[in-house]
């Protein structure tokens, strides 16, 4: 296979762009004074006899009802949040991953902004396999053109799972497609940057992503400066009515991976597979969520429909590509204020063999006390390609402390 | 003529004429409230084009921060918030995936409408999440107020005439007039609520505080045993009790809450329930800032004047 070669020249001008767009900005935008909160010079409000005396304006240097500030050194401290997914695992599944009982991550969020022209995000994931940066990156905000640009380690922005924390999946578990496919929990979470960009059409959000990624992730492994992975993005939104709305994307990534091959026994390594390095490697997804949410009862009622295609080719060793689809539906339902009903359907066969299908089904209950906690029982069932079965009961407690993030669209 | 002189003339004429409209573009306003938007209706006229983004019929706690939001927030040259973190879980991501630079806060596109009004319930001491979802920095509801209406007004005209000092006059007229009616109708709505003063209350949410201080009114309890929680049945049969003692026959609400259990605390307490709008367009009586307390004090009074016999 040829290794990609644009590799070099791609970051080059990335970098370019950014600085040119960045002194851009900066002088389009000169550093405004720090976002003291400063009071607004009362206008002589008109004498006009009134019952009651007009509030006096506020005091010149502390707002009425304004807190003192604090130290400077809080209030430069970013927003921290500390989320912890525990989940407990019952019933039969042959290729058992999850322990009867485990707290299977801890994450930890840093946000703030950096300066006026930038923010930062940090997220760290602590669990049994140690501390690992999940994402860390800045945010251009303020860059000229609607464009945006992130730099850092970062989920991609691939179809719709990819770019979601596991403590904010609808259910407690990935579909099948994500797992198989699209690299499970981890994904396409790797070192890079991405710009994007939207466009104010009439009565149609649409938004164009591009990104570069170092390839060391749970889907793209490279070994050489010059084999970088890309995913690109097109989203088109549209509200149907003030109450409901259509989300449609397609993703396409390619990079290169590495597979295991299988050696013929009594092979002379000794071992059962060798790693053949730098196979090509696409996938395409499209996707679609409908959502519906009444503004009059929106603390009541939602429903969110879902669905992912992905698509994917794995070049493979002395052998023809392999290809692969998979694909899931999804709905979650909220019929009062603090619960939840879902349910998926998953089908997807394998990264290294596309005739290989697994199916499955879940049906999952979330019991919402707040929203800094969520408790959610889901039903599993997998029918995998050899014919093996799991049936699995999952339970899972989700609870956050620190500040309040914002919610997910 | 000869062709470079005639791509001249046409060049120039097409400049001028998109030049034209740019000159005169309104102002484009994004408030996260349709209170705070209709304020700004009253102040910069056919000066601003206003763009609300939580209609007054939502729980302003709970709203999507749907990409038509962010095209609209892309657009803005001034975005008004309510602040307080009234909006920390919807406005944050509408604001960075905008990339509008002119609105990001701490520009001088961005105001934050909290700054300036009298703002009631600020924590002291520790505060934990046990206590339900406080605000930090206070109640946000601030708007509820008349009082403070003229404040978010008066600095609503300050960022108007920061951003477009040719029409300060324009501005200053606006408010001039917005100030001598909600003067009038204070007036009005303070007489129609002064015979119920210290007459006690319960409301569903922590929405109500400004409004019932402004026209005297004591709030004693609360449907939500604590802010954003649910009501539950022990809380339920204690709020009875309290109210029965204490005589307590009105229980105020916002239409998005569900009715049932407010309509069987009043019952059981031998009382009623009274929905006031939260908001601009809550109810469609509210249809700006003063007809949102022409409709929010006439409904008060009428329900006051059956509970007390005044």
């Amino acid at each position: 296979m040829a290794p990609i070669r644009i590799g070099i020249s791609a970051v080059v001008a990335v970098y370019v762009t950014l600085c040119a767009a960045g002194s851009a900005s900066a002088q389009a935008q000169p550093p405004s004074s720090p976002p003291v909160q400063t009071p607004v010079p009362t206008p002589t409000p008109t004498p006009t006899p009134t019952p009651t005396p007009t509030p006096a304006p506020p005091d010149p240097v502390t707002p009425q009802g304004t807190p003192a500030p604090a130290g400077a050194s809080k209030v430069f401290n970013p927003d921290i949040s500390v989320n912890g997914n525990f989940i407990a695992a019952a019933g039969r599944n042959p290729f058992a991953t999850l322990a009867p009982f485990q707290l299977s991550e801890v994450e930890a969020a840093f946000q703030a902004v950096v300066d006026p022209y930038a923010k930062a995000d940090f997220f760290l994931s602590v669990s049994k396999d140690g501390i690992e940066v999940e994402e860390g990156f800045i945010t251009f905000t303020s860059l000229p053109g609607k464009f945006q640009a992130k730099v850092g380690k970062l989920r991609a922005n691939f179809g719709k799972m990819n770019t979601q924390h596991t403590h904010a999946l609808p259910s407690v578990d990935r579909p099948l497609v994500t797992e198989n496919l699209v690299g499970g929990d981890e994904g396409i979470s790797d070192a890079g940057f991405s710009v994007s960009r939207i466009f104010d059409i009439p009565y149609l959000f649409v938004e164009l992503t591009g990104e570069m990624f170092t390839g060391d992730s749970a889907v793209f492994q490279s070994d050489h400066r010059a084999q970088l992975s890309y995913v690109a993005r097109a989203r088109a939104y549209r509200d149907l009515t003030e109450s409901s709305n259509i989300d449609i994307g397609t993703s396409a990534a390619f990079g290169t991976a590495n597979v295991d091959v299988p050696q013929p026994l009594l092979s002379s390594s000794g071992s059962p597979t060798i790693q053949a390095t730098g196979l090509d490697k696409r996938l395409l997804g499209v996707d679609a969520t409908f959502r519906y949410r009444p503004l009059r009862r929106a603390i009541y009622r939602r429903l969110n429909i879902r669905s992912e295609f992905v698509w994917s080719r794995q070049a493979m060793l002395d052998a023809p590509a392999q290809e692969a689809f998979g694909a899931y539906v999804s709905g979650e339902y909220q019929f009062a204020r603090r619960w939840y009903a879902g349910g998926r359907l998953d089908h997807s066969g394998r990264v290294t063999d596309g005739t290989a299908i697994d199916n499955g089904g879940s049906a999952f209950l979330t019991f919402w006390p707040t929203e800094f906690s969520q408790v959610r029982g889901q039903y599993r069932h997998i029918r995998f390609a050899g014919g093996e079965r799991a049936d699995e009961f999952l339970v899972q407690f989700n609870f956050s402390i620190g500040a309040h993030g914002a919610h997910v669209f | 003529m000869r062709l470079s002189t005639r791509l001249f003339i046409l060049t120039a004429l097409v400049s001028a004429a998109l030049a034209r409209p740019m000159a005169f573009a309104p102002l484009e306003v994004v408030a996260t409230t349709e209170d705070l938007a209709a304020l700004t209706r009253e102040i910069g006229g056919d000066k601003v084009k206003v763009t609300g983004l939580a209609k007054g019929y939502q729980d302003p706690h709970n709203v999507d921060p749907k990409p038509s939001f962010i095209i609209a927030v892309s657009r803005a040259d001034i975005l008004i918030a309510v602040g307080r973190e009234l909006e920390i879980g919807w406005l944050p991501p509408l604001i960075t995936q905008s990339r509008n630079a002119k609105i990001q806060p701490g520009s001088k596109g961005y105001l934050d409408a909290s700054l300036t009004v009298k703002i009631l319930e600020i924590p002291t001491g520790q505060i934990t999440r046990a206590m339900g979802d406080v605000h930090p920095s206070g109640n946000p509801h601030y708007w509820l107020d008349p009082g403070n209406g003229r404040l978010i007004a008066q600095a609503i005209q300050q960022k108007l005439t920061e951003l477009d000092a040719a029409d300060k006059a324009y501005f200053a007229q606006r408010y001039a007039d917005f100030d001598k009616r909600l003067a009038a109708g204070e007036k009005r709505w303070d007489a129609m609520m002064a015979p119920y003063k210290g007459t006690k209350v319960v409301t569903y949410h922590r929405s109500w505080p400004n409004f019932m201080e402004r026209f005297g009114l004591d709030v004693m309890g609360y449907v939500e045993p604590k802010p954003g929680i649910p009501p539950s049945p022990s809380h339920t049969i204690e709020l009875i009790a309290a109210m029965k003692a204490q005589g307590v026959k009105l229980v105020v609400m916002e239409s998005y809450f569900d009715a049932k259990t407010p309509e069987k605390i009043a019952l059981e307490a031998g009382g009623k329930v009274v929905t006031l709008a939260p908001s601009v367009g809550g109810e469609k009586a509210a249809t700006d800032y003063i007809q949102l307390f022409e409709f929010n004090v006439t409904t008060m009074a009428a329900a006051l004047k059956q509970a007390t016999g005044k």
